[in-house]
């Protein structure tokens, strides 16, 4: 289960509203008790691909969220992006490069823009799993 | 030699390649790998020569994307 407040919830929902119809992208830092995972900050990062179809993080912008997660004593949970005109789960590019097993990896789908859609997910390998997303108030 | 590699103290016997460091660290998928040393980015085309030098930071993360992509677009 991973939880972020409301604010960190608009605060996606705004950075992927303004790069539409780009991809957004961003990392979670925080920190995991009882197995519970707790978003304490969203890194809004940078496309570098501008694209509607894919993303690539800014790595310079990616460093440094990791060293501000450091000294914040923070661990990276995972990351977010959107799919601008496709459903909130992971694509074949997605599962491709989830690196890491243990991350959290949120979507944002902007498809119906009267329903948005935020959905996080686990991937091993071939494998999805759905993660559950709770917001709560600050 | 010491070394700081992604914050934390490594201690080394000798000089290491960027990718025997990564290969030390046990990073796998190197080529999906970015690499600072001392806040610069290293060149993948240095990976195999650049030498880690006592004292040095040493930062790696993994390239982060994906994506929808047109073909999948079109399955919506």
């Amino acid at each position: 289960m991973i939880v972020i407040t409301e604010k960190q919830y608009r605060d996606i929902l705004e950075h992927s509203k303004k790069t539409y119809p780009n991809e957004s992208c961003g990392l979670l830092g925080g920190i995991i008790e009882n197995e519970t995972r707790y978003v304490k900050k969203v890194y809004m990062l940078t496309n570098m691909d501008n694209s509607p179809e894919h993303f690539s993080m800014d790595p310079g912008e990616q460093f440094g969220a990791v060293k501000d997660m450091r000294s914040n004593g923070w661990l990276m949970l995972g990351n977010f992006h959107s799919h601008p005109e496709s459903p909130a789960r992971p694509s074949e590019e997605d599962k491709r490069l989830a690196f890491d097993p243990n991350a959290s990896y949120m979507i944002i789908s902007l498809l119906d823009e009267e329903n948005i859609v935020i959905k996080s997910f686990n991937i091993k390998g071939d494998q999805i799993f759905e993660e559950k997303l709770i917001t709560v108030s600050e | 030699m010491k070394i700081q590699a992604n914050g934390k103290e490594v201690v080394l016997e000798k000089e290491l390649t960027v990718k025997e460091l990564l290969s030390f660290q046990k990073v796998e998928m190197q080529d999906y790998v970015t690499v600072q040393i001392n806040d610069e980015f290293v060149n993948r085309d240095d990976f195999e020569t650049l030498l880690v030098k006592d004292g040095d930071v040493v930062e790696f993360l993994y390239f982060m994307g994906g994506g929808c992509m047109a073909a999948e677009r079109r399955l919506v």
